[in-house]
C-alpha cells in the first residue's frame, strides 16, 4: 500500500542542515495500522508530511500502491490520503457551516458547477452526525468555528470517513482535547478505521495508546527507526518495558517518561 | 433633491459591482487585491474605444472588458502564485503594468463618449416609456442578475471550494482541491466584475480617463466594510446584498458631502482622503472595541 524506500529529510537551519529523516525505510501493507512514538525533533510529523507530500523529500521515493509520488503535490494525493492534526482548528473552514464543510470532504471527483448542498445530502450528513451523540445534527447551518474543540475534532473525523481515502495520517489528533474528549475521538477513529480498514499511521506521545491501538508500533529517534514492534510481541508489551527499551537505546527524553506518568 | 438622489442610487449600483469584485477578492479569498484600480479602467478603456473607435455594440463593448479585466487577475493570481510574489505587491504590479496597457488600449489619456451610442443611451432610448427611471431601473436590473449568479455560484461545489480557500488552505488542500487554480480563478471573476463596473461607469458618465481609477480598492472596502458592519451575517446572500448597499450608502454619503460639505470647506478632492478615513476608522474601530469591552476574568 505505502512504501518510503531511504527518505532522507534535510533542512536548512543557519550554515548548519538539520537532518528530519536520516534515511527512513518503511513498508505498510494494506489495513496495517502503525503507531509511531518518539522524543521530540524525532521527525515523527516530517514523516506525516513527506506521505501526504507537503514536503518532497531530499532524497529516497514515496510509493502509493506501486506508483511513485514523491513529487506529487499534496492537493493531487488528497482523494487517497486522510488527514487529521493536533489542532482541532485546522481541520474545518470555521467561517463556513457543518453542512458545508461536510460538502467540502465528501466530494472525491471533479468539483462542477452543481449546487454542493442539496436537500438529500443534507439529510445524510444529519445521518452521519447523529451517531456521534453531540447534536451537531441540529445544528448544520452552524459555522464551525462556533463548535468547542472536540466538537470540531468530531466533525473533523467524521469529514475523513466521508472522504473515504485509503490511508489516513494521524498526529496527534487528540492531544489538544480534554480527557473525555480524547478518548471519544480516539474511539471514534478507532471505530473508523475498524469499519473501512484503513491503513492508518498514527503519531502518538501517548505510549498506552501506542501500545493498545494498531497492529505494528514504532520507536523513532533523530530521523530514524530505532525499534519496531508487531505482532504477538506488540500486544504482550508494557508501558514500563517500552520505557526501560527507550533509556536501553540511551535516548533520555523527559517529556516522554512523564507522558507515561498515571 | 430626488434627481440628485437618484443620481447618487445609480452611481452606488455601477461602482457596486466594483465593491462585489473587492468583495471576493478582499472578504472571500482573503487577498488584499490592488490590481482593481487598474483593471477598472481597463474595463472603462476596453468598453469606451470599442464603441469610439471601432464602432462595436455596446454590450459587445462591455462583454470584451469583463473578459480583459478578468486576465489582469489571472496576471495578478500567476504573479503570486507561480512566481511566489507576495498578494499586495503582485497586485501593485499589475496595477502598474494596467496603467501603461490602459493607455494603449485608448490611445490618448481620456475619451469623450458624449456622442456615442452608451449602454446608457440604448436603454434611455429602448425604455423611453419609464422616463428618467429607466437606467436606474435597468441597473438594478443587471446588479440583481449579477448579485443573484454570484450567490449561486458560491453554493457551487467550486464555490464552497473557492470560499474554503479563503478561510482555510491547509484544510482544502488535504481535502485535494488545488489552491492556486482557485486563487486565480476568484481573482479573474473579481477584476472581470471591476472592468465590467469601470466599463459601465465609462458609459454612464460619458468619459474615460486614465486616472479613474485611483482608489477604487478603496471605495470598494468602504462598501464592503460599510455593508457588512450594518449586516452581519454569513450566509453569502446577505453578504452581497450587504456589499451593495454598502456602495448605495457610501455613495449617498458621497452626494451630501459634495452638495452640502462646503458648509464646512469640504472640496470635492477631499474626497479621497475622507474615504481613506473612514475606511481606517472602520477597520480599528472592532478592534478597539473588543479590547474596551474585554472584561477581566472573574476570580
Amino acid at each position: 500500500m505505502l512504501t518510503l524506500e531511504r527518505v532522507r529529510q534535510v533542512f536548512p537551519s543557519g550554515q548548519d542542515l538539520v537532518v528530519a529523516l536520516a534515511g527512513i525505510d518503511l513498508v505498510l501493507d494494506r489495513g496495517d495500522f502503525l503507531t509511531v512514538i518518539g522524543s521530540n525533533g524525532a521527525g515523527k510529523t516530517t514523516l506525516l508530511h513527506v506521505i501526504a507530500g507537503n514536503l518532497i523529500p531530499t532524497s529516497g521515493r514515496v510509493l502509493i500502491d506501486g506508483e511513485d509520488v514523491t513529487a506529487t503535490p499534496a492537493h493531487r494525493r488528497a482523494r487517497r490520503i486522510g488527514r487529521i492534526v493536533q489542532d482541532p482548528l485546522s481541520g474545518t473552514a470555521p467561517t463556513m457551516t457543518i453542512a458545508e464543510n461536510l460538502a467540502l470532504a465528501s466530494k472525491r471527483s471533479k468539483r462542477s458547477l452543481a449546487v454542493a448542498l442539496t436537500r438529500r445530502r443534507r439529510r445524510e450528513f444529519a445521518e452521519v452526525l447523529r451517531p456521534l451523540g453531540m447534536g451537531l445534527e441540529r445544528r448544520l447551518d452552524d459555522p464551525a468555528f462556533l463548535l468547542s474543540g472536540g466538537e470540531r475534532q468530531a466533525l473533523t473525523v467524521t469529514m475523513a470517513t466521508l472522504a473515504r481515502p485509503d490511508i489516513l495520517l494521524l498526529d496527534e489528533h487528540t492531544a489538544a482535547l480534554d480527557p473525555a474528549n480524547a478518548r471519544r475521538i480516539a474511539e471514534l477513529t478507532e471505530a473508523f478505521v475498524e469499519r473501512t480498514g484503513l491503513t492508518t499511521l498514527m503519531v502518538t506521545h501517548n505510549m498506552e495508546q501506542a501500545i493498545a491501538l494498531g497492529n505494528r508500533l514504532v520507536m523513532m529517534h533523530k530521523g530514524e527507526i530505532v525499534l519496531e514492534l508487531g505482532g504477538e510481541r506488540k500486544r504482550s508489551t508494557k508501558v514500563p518495558e517500552l520505557v526501560s527499551l527507550f533509556s536501553h537505546r540511551h535516548i533520555a527524553d523527559d517529556e516522554l517518561l512523564l507522558e507515561t506518568a498515571p | 433633491m430626488v434627481a440628485l438622489l437618484m443620481h447618487a442610487a445609480e452611481q452606488g449600483l455601477v461602482y457596486g459591482i466594483a465593491a462585489l469584485g473587492v468583495f471576493i477578492s478582499y472578504r472571500i479569498l482573503r487577498f488584499p487585491d490592488l490590481t482593481v484600480d487598474g483593471s477598472f479602467v481597463t474595463g472603462a478603456a476596453i468598453a469606451s474605444s470599442l464603441v469610439v473607435l471601432q464602432g462595436l455594440d455596446p454590450v459587445v463593448a462591455l462583454a470584451v472588458a469583463f473578459a480583459v479585466g478578468s486576465l489582469a487577475g489571472v496576471l495578478t493570481g500567476l504573479l503570486n502564485t507561480r512566481l511566489g510574489i507576495t498578494d499586495l505587491l503582485a497586485g501593485v504590479l499589475s496595477m502598474i503594468m494596467l496603467y501603461s496597457i490602459n493607455l494603449r488600449i485608448m490611445g490618448r489619456p481620456n475619451i469623450s463618449l458624449l456622442r456615442a451610442e452608451t449602454i446608457t443611451r440604448s436603454i434611455a432610448a429602448l425604455f423611453a416609456p419609464l422616463g428618467s427611471a429607466a437606467v436606474l431601473v435597468f441597473l438594478a436590473g443587471i446588479v440583481l442578475f449579477i448579485k443573484l449568479v454570484l450567490d449561486f455560484f458560491f453554493k457551487t461545489e467550486v464555490g464552497l471550494a473557492l470560499r474554503a480557500t479563503g478561510d482555510n488552505e491547509a484544510m482544502i488542500t488535504a481535502q485535494g482541491v488545488n489552491t492556486k487554480t482557485m486563487k486565480v480563478a476568484g481573482l479573474a471573476l473579481s477584476n472581470g466584475l471591476v472592468a465590467l463596473s469601470g466599463g459601465l461607469v465609462a458609459h454612464y458618465s460619458g468619459f474615460a480617463d486614465v486616472g479613474m481609477g485611483i482608489g477604487t480598492i478603496v471605495t470598494g472596502l468602504a462598501a464592503v466594510i460599510l455593508g457588512g458592519s450594518l449586516i452581519r451575517s454569513r450566509r453569502v446572500g446577505w453578504m452581497t446584498a450587504s456589499v451593495l448597499l454598502g456602495s448605495l450608502i457610501y455613495r449617498i454619503a458621497v452626494m451630501f458631502a459634495l452638495r452640502y460639505g462646503y458648509v464646512i470647506g469640504f472640496q470635492a478632492s477631499d474626497l479621497k482622503l475622507v474615504t481613506s478615513l473612514l475606511v481606517i476608522v472602520a477597520l480599528v474601530v472592532p478592534a478597539l472595541r473588543d479590547r474596551l469591552l474585554r472584561r477581566p476574568k472573574p476570580c
